[in-house]
């Protein structure tokens, strides 16, 4: 087997590398996701799950029309999201712009909950590096502790994995202890062979974790896609002995969704990825059906969406 | 026990066994009722738990002979000569109904059988109805089967059927008989009659014509009866190749026409340029599916040496997250063994691999006190000259064995007296054409594997018997052409 030292040496080696990557069938992952997902998770597993899932929502805006005051909300809310039941766990974070950062990190002084901020252009990283750098050098400095940043798609689409590879690492080094999330914006590399090398591509580079999407594109997470990713994480830890997270983002709405992704993470990667520190859920609805179905396991009785603050 | 990410165990999740309706006893079906028959009766069994299920009437020789004279007077009288639109209704009619009761045969089938739910209901069920609902298809265009602008039925098929997929073979042996106009006498399995007994009741609730289908359990003695019948013109056996060619030694001559669909030892053959995942599940799903109680499972993995070592590391990986256990709970991947003598003779093989030399590796999972259960197995450092690499296991174990170059892979291969499937991963398409025409195999599965539809006609080469059941092909066995 090839040092991992030597495939990221140049442009040249690294495409061997990644082409010489064992290929994905469409069908096969697709069957196995679908032959996954039919796992009936019930009782004191399911509730287990809830609270799992909650742990690991990235608690998410990113439009247009935010303001210090939406992210205010959504801070309070991340800190204790059903104020009836404070047994259940904070999120894993909260996800921004850059320019709204320092109202995030003021907002969550304490809660032990992450602030992250997106960064390098996004969603579409058509920029140039030095803004890409720029971009995450503000949010790190506003005090975020985590960098979720985009690969260059166009780079990586017509082959220049060389330079896919040298911007990711670079946005690392700007991200200096905040951890870095690679966003492979699935839904734009349309094949579960692109999806694979994309996954390593982000891991050679230092990523802390693999994302699916921006949430920005359809379509964003899959289940097939996520197994592809933990599949990428899981053969990185066989081979360097270093674990690696996966994040799937946009359109895991329900808590049957969540529960589906983590049957894929117990069964694909392994248990030891069932944390928040391995494993998010990039989502804004998904929170407030995991407290609904939360309580609905609890009280025997479904009470509908405004027992739970809009957010 | 409180949960953590290291012991997030799956509550269980059992369907309910009152969904099956079972009752204390069951009769066979003759002429459109349950009655009683004067053979002994059996007692089937729950192989998870080891409890009677209920107590079931078998077939005398009298019962037999009487079964054959009344699908005879059906054949002759009505459904011989009922044009094939109208026939089709009732096909249509039983695949409906199989779909509407797809729950209770699904439990039922889990309880008589042992295998899990999920494929019960995900596979077995809903392929049995699929088979009904295609030749349903074919009965008014028997014209344009290409045997002829009116091919004639053969008259009464005697057909027998083995114990691993009770419902789904009496779907596949039936439909096509009714279809072409033949009348059937069935003898299920000894130890699973149930489920084909319920579709018995489902005959009559479609209102099938009283004689086209009878159902006659009971032991090996009743199918030897039933074949060698004067009054069957066709027969149909799926089963062990030891049966097979008793009955193919004894109808010799005697001008009735046979199909056999026997005994396998397909080959899975692995190239080092194969998804390499993806052949993971295919090779767990070519072997474990039904545990291995499958005429074409993948027994014998053929693993490219260069990746062999990687491609078993992810196999016993994979397979160390089978669940195995109670087969009624929506989770469990691997069910029982179907009964004691099955198991035994599992336990006898896999015994010879360990004695000839090969390294057995079996999944950490947890296996149940009681039941007949039996962990998945995987044997590699497997030569072609040890039992397990010869003979049919027909449970969870795997035999791996290595090549290095395409030609030896397809040697090694096609090296068995059996030829009912084969399977081929390798992501160069040239290369699964240049293998699948150099196997001798029925059927050939490129980049998956045990995929199974009423429009492709199944069947094997060799020990594995002949004929062809499904699609055009398996028309030919019930017409008179």
């Amino acid at each position: 087997m090839t040092e991992l030292s030597e495939v990221t040496r140049d442009d040249a080696s690294l495409r061997r590398f990644l082409h010489g990557l064992p290929g994905v069938d469409q069908v096969g992952v697709e069957q196995r996701a679908a032959g996954l997902a039919t796992r009936s998770i019930k009782k004191a597993s399911k509730l287990w799950a809830i609270d799992t899932a909650i742990s690991m929502v990235d608690l998410t805006t990113l439009e247009g029309a935010d303001t210090p005051g939406k992210v205010r909300t959504l801070a309070a809310k991340a800190r204790r999201p059903d104020a009836e039941y404070p047994e259940v766990p904070h999120v894993g974070a909260v996800c921004v712009y850059p320019d709204l950062v320092e109202t995030a990190v003021t907002a969550l002084v304490g809660s032990g909950v992450g602030v992250a901020s997106v960064a390098t252009a996004f969603p579409s990283g058509r920029s140039n590096r030095q803004v890409k750098i720029a971009d995450t050098e503000m949010a790190v400095a506003a005090g975020a502790s985590e960098i979720d940043m985009v690969i260059d798609r166009g780079a990586f689409l017509s082959g220049r994995y060389g330079q896919v590879y040298e911007e990711i690492v670079a946005v690392k080094a700007a991200c200096g202890d905040a951890h870095l999330k690679v966003i492979l914006e699935t839904g734009e590399l349309s094949t579960y062979d692109n999806v694979r090398r994309a996954s390593w591509l982000a891991l050679l580079a230092g990523g802390d974790f693999i994302k699916t999407s921006t949430g920005k594109v359809s379509p964003a997470a899959t289940l097939p896609v996520t197994h592809v990713m933990l599949q990428a994480v899981r053969d990185w830890r066989d081979r360097t002995g270093q674990l690696r997270g996966v994040k799937p983002a946009g359109g895991i709405r329900n808590t049957k969704d969540a529960i589906r992704y983590l049957v894929a993470v117990h069964e694909v990667a392994g248990p030891e990825w069932l944390t928040p520190s391995l494993f998010r859920f990039g989502a804004s609805s998904l929170l407030n059906d995991l407290l609904m179905q939360r309580r609905t396991q609890l009280e025997g009785h479904y009470s509908g969406p405004d027992y739970v603050t809009v957010d | 026990m409180t949960m953590g990410p290291e012991n997030w165990h799956y509550a269980p999740a059992p369907e309910s066994r009152d969904i099956a309706n079972l009752k204390a006893n069951y009769q066979m079906f003759v002429d459109g009722k349950f009655v009683d028959g004067a053979g002994e009766p059996l007692k089937t069994v729950n192989p998870a738990t080891e409890e009677v299920l209920a107590e079931v009437s078998t077939a005398s020789a009298a019962d037999v002979d009487n079964a054959v004279k009344v699908a005879r007077r059906a054949h002759d009288k009505v459904w011989g000569r009922m044009p094939g639109s109208e026939r089709a209704k009732y096909l249509f009619r039983i695949a409906r109904l199989v779909q509407e009761r797809s729950r209770e045969l699904a439990v039922l089938e889990s309880l008589d059988n042992g295998k899990p739910i999920k494929e019960s209901r995900d596979v077995d069920v809903p392929t049995a109805a699929a088979h009904f609902f295609y030749h349903a298809g074919w009965a008014d265009k028997l014209g344009y089967a290409g045997f002829g602008p009116s091919p004639r039925s053969l008259g009464v098929a005697g057909q027998v059927i083995p114990w691993n997929f009770p419902l789904l073979m009496a779907a596949w042996k039936i439909a096509p008989a009714l279809a072409c106009g033949n009348t059937v006498v069935l003898k299920p399995a000894e130890t699973t009659p149930l489920t084909a007994l319920v579709l018995g009741e489902i005959c009559q609730q479609a209102e099938l014509p009283p004689g086209v289908v009878n159902i006659l359990p009971g032991a090996g003695d009743v199918g030897s009866e039933l074949v060698n019948h004067a009054g069957v013109d066709k027969v149909a056996f799926t089963g062990s190749t030891e049966v097979g060619k008793l009955i193919q030694r004894s109808l010799a001559g005697s001008g009735k026409k046979l199909t056999l669909e026997l005994g396998g030892k397909a080959a899975n053959i692995v190239f080092d340029d194969a998804p390499l995942d993806q052949a993971v599940e295919g090779i767990v799903n070519g072997i474990f599916f039904n545990q291995g109680h499958v005429c074409c499972a993948g027994s014998r993995l053929l693993v490219q040496e260069s990746v062999a070592e990687e491609l078993l590391e992810k196999l016993r990986q994979r397979v160390s997250t089978l669940r195995l256990g109670d087969p009624l709970d929506k989770n469990t991947d691997v069910g029982a063994i179907n009964s004691k003598a099955q198991l035994d003779r599992i336990r006898e093989l896999t015994e010879s691999g360990d004695a000839e030399g090969a390294d057995r590796w079996t999944s950490p999972c947890p296996v149940p006190d009681k039941g007949f259960f039996f962990a998945p197995t995987v044997f590699s450092g497997v030569q072609q000259s040890m039992r397990i690499a010869r003979e049919e296991i027909f449970g969870p174990v795997l035999s791996v064995l290595t090549f290095r170059t395409p030609e030896e892979a397809v040697a090694k291969a096609n090296n068995t007296p059996y030829g009912l499937s084969a399977g081929i991963w390798t992501e160069k398409g040239s290369r699964i054409l240049w293998a699948a025409q150099r196997m001798r195999a029925g059927v050939v599965w490129s980049n998956t594997f045990n995929r199974f539809d009423p429009t492709a006609p199944f069947g094997g080469y060799q020990e594995s018997g002949f004929g062809r059941e499904g699609g055009r092909a398996g028309l030919e066995a019930y017409l008179d052409v």
